[in-house]
């Protein structure tokens, strides 16, 4: 999960890595008070999960409250690379002398944790990558051993700091590491850490990204959820229990299996080249039980969304027998009618594995009107794709 | 032969006595594996009846080797308890261990997985987050269901589970001498490149299939390796060419960012090293079954 600017402050100023003074605001009315106390002007920033909204006109200077009300109105609503913007952050003003970049993030391809940090801070991390490689230093920090005092030196001397700010930004890299470790981060960064008029190093603006697998141990991770912008059938889903992501097609697609799903989706949209250009409405993922009860879950999820014209059902019986699965899709069907839902939508059921015979037989007695049955993988998306391009 | 697992593997099981470990047991049990024990600290001492089998349990893995001589380790216990069973494992040495646990936070796997390497990687990891790894007739370590192949001479790798069991399926009747899961996650043991080379050395493989799906660069690496250094056949497939950039699909480490890590640079990756790479699993099975039948 990504995190908002101020959320990512929050977090740093929690675990002692200095920040500005500053606040959130959802309407511009809000601007004034906060602008009030920190001063009268305050630097106005849009809360958007990506990246470029200073050039897209996204952070402004209030020079007194009255224009900070006045900025906070133009920034609030706007449209940032397809993101609206719903909640400003008031900063205070920083006369920044040096823009500096430090991050911890997972290195996958070397199964470690990676500081990297360059003297060059205040633009795209990226750009500094390709264009000036050698200005960016990557130290890999070991899970065990962490960013201790000497590693924090390491990191210093590697980005070629100058000796003045040397000390300072190691104990802000040490209490960075804090946050990434306690807060069970993939990415903290700060870009740019800056050196004030004053000498002083702060984080103006940074990035975090949370390990939702580590939610178990973090109970104050949930209200950090962005649950505005989620879509609401994704909502609906994740109160269930389900793996599902909306996508922008028309062929809803239920599987088991992370890979397996995926493979579907590109399936389906290979099978839609022939049919009008129609693609997958959706990822949804049962799992290897793939139960009635998760089924009906399923089903009704994928039903309820409008764009969906018909559903692929693509089930591997593994550890799961097919015939289980088909007496779920049965099951399903009669659960959501008992519920008063009325199933219009076709499905294309394919059943392979352990028992497929056996499954497909039950469907095949059960004679669901929507129901039909295609062998393989490949011949039950192009089916469950002509019948959405037909509808 | 096979890779990682043979007829001779004494197979221990940590966190046989839940629910998972437990129904997973006795389908390995039922599949042939010489399941030697379970460890448990609080039924230290008692058995465990599965199926007819009377099955001990043991305080502590290093017990459970000791008593046994156990040399694999399949691992069930919850997420939260996964980073102390991967450890207690590597502390006791032993030669495999099978991390099948989903959802174990990537700084957990980073500190075992670093771990391991402090010690001397004396303990193979496969996973977190896996099916595990089967060699069909011999033995079975893991989730797979055992009845849906046949013991062949295909080797197989792959990050994703039923992917792996439709491939098997699929190439059911030319059989396969190991099929190794090693899961999506962002950080996981035993890699792409780990398997190829052990099937390159494996006597009893004579191709290899090799899914992988988007996200990290495992599968590029894994061609750049099989330029170099595989010679027996390598037939290729990657799922997630329709994910959109920045959506996790189920798997931790299915997400796409930016240009690295897309399908298409995978499949162009191992095309350019002389993989033959499927559109579809079933186009993937028919590429290894012309290739193996010549």
């Amino acid at each position: 999960m990504d995190l908002f600017e101020y959320q990512a402050r929050d977090l740093f100023a929690k675990h002692g890595v200095p920040v500005l003074d500053g606040e959130v605001i959802e309407t511009p009315e809000a601007a004034r008070a906060v602008a009030e106390r920190l001063g009268g002007r305050a630097v106005v920033k849009a809360q958007v999960k990506t990246g470029g909204r200073g050039k897209a006109g996204g952070v402004k200077l209030a020079a007194d409250p009255e224009d900070a009300v006045a900025k906070a109105g133009q920034i609030l609503g706007m449209d940032i690379k397809g993101h609206t913007v719903h909640k400003v952050m008031l900063a205070a003003t920083a006369d920044i002398a040096e823009e500096y970049y430090v991050s911890f993030l997972l290195d996958r391809s070397n199964r470690t944790f990676l500081a990297m940090a360059s003297v060059e801070g205040g633009m795209e991390i990226e750009e500094v990558a390709v264009n000036n490689p050698s200005a960016l230093a990557k130290i890999p920090v070991d899970a065990n051993e962490g960013c201790t005092a000497e590693k924090a030196a390491e990191i210093v001397a590697a980005a070629k700091f100058p000796v003045d700010v040397a000390d300072q930004i190691a104990e802000v890299l040490q209490q960075l590491w804090k946050v990434f470790v306690a807060e069970d981060a993939l990415l903290v960064e700060v870009n740019p850490l800056i050196k004030s008029g004053d000498g002083r190093i702060i984080a103006l603006d940074g990035k975090v990204s949370l390990d939702a697998n580590a939610d178990f141990r973090q109970p104050g991770h949930e209200a950090l959820e962005d649950k505005a912008a989620a879509n609401p059938l994704e909502a609906a889903a994740k109160a269930k229990g389900l793996n599902y992501v909306k996508l922008d097609g028309e062929v809803g697609i239920i599987g088991n299996g992370a890979g397996l799903v995926m493979s579907t989706l590109d399936v389906v949209a290979y099978a839609g080249e022939a049919h009008g250009g129609v693609k997958p409405a959706n990822f949804l993922d049962i799992g290897g039980g793939a139960s009635a009860e998760v089924m009906a879950n399923g089903l009704e999820i994928i039903l309820g969304d409008p764009d969906v014209r018909s559903v692929f059902v693509n089930v591997f019986g593994g550890i799961t027998a097919c015939d289980a699965v088909a007496n779920g899709i049965v099951q399903a069907l009669e659960l959501l009618r008992s519920k008063g839902e009325d199933v219009t939508k076709p499905l294309v059921v394919r059943l392979d594995g352990n028992n497929a015979e056996l499954g497909r037989q039950i469907l095949t007695d059960a004679n669901h009107p929507l129901v039909q049955q295609v062998d393989t993988m490949d011949g039950a998306a192009d089916k469950a794709a002509e019948l959405a391009a037909a509808k | 032969m096979a890779i990682f697992l043979t007829k001779e593997s004494k197979v221990i099981v940590q966190g046989m006595t839940g629910s998972e470990g437990m129904k997973h047991t006795r389908r390995m049990l039922a599949s042939g594996t010489a399941i030697v024990g379970g460890v448990n600290p609080r039924k230290a001492g008692t058995t465990v009846d599965v199926d007819g089998s009377e099955v001990p349990v043991f305080g502590s893995v290093k017990e459970a080797i000791e008593a046994t001589g156990a040399d694999v380790t399949v691992i069930f216990v919850p997420p939260k308890f996964t980073k102390d069973a991967v450890v207690e494992a590597i502390d006791a040495e032993i030669g495999l261990a099978v991390v099948i646990t989903e959802g174990v936070p990537v700084h957990d796997t980073a500190a075992f997985w670093a771990y391991a390497g402090a010690k001397g990687n004396k303990t193979r990891i496969i996973g977190p987050n896996c099916p595990g790894l089967i060699s069909p007739g011999q033995s079975n370590a893991g989730i797979i269901p055992a009845d849906i192949t046949s013991a062949g001479r295909i080797g197989l790798v792959s990050k994703s589970g039923t992917l792996t069991y439709q491939m098997m399926y699929e190439l059911s009747d030319l059989g396969f001498s190991s099929a190794v899961g090693i899961g999506g996650d962002p950080i996981i043991g035993t890699t792409h490149i780990d398997a190829l080379q052990a099937f390159q050395d494996d006597p009893d493989t004579d191709l290899i299939v090799m899914i992988g799906e988007i996200g990290g660069d495992a599968e590029e690496r894994a061609a750049a390796y099989i330029k170099e250094h595989i010679t027996k056949p390598v037939v290729g497939y990657v799922a997630g060419f329709t994910a959109p950039e920045g959506k996790t699909m189920g798997h931790a480490g299915a997400i796409v960012s930016g240009s690295s890590g897309t399908a298409q640079a995978k499949k162009e990756a191992l095309e350019a090293a002389g993989v033959k790479v499927g559109k579809t699993p079933s186009e993937t099975a028919r590429l290894a079954r012309q290739l193996l039948q010549g």
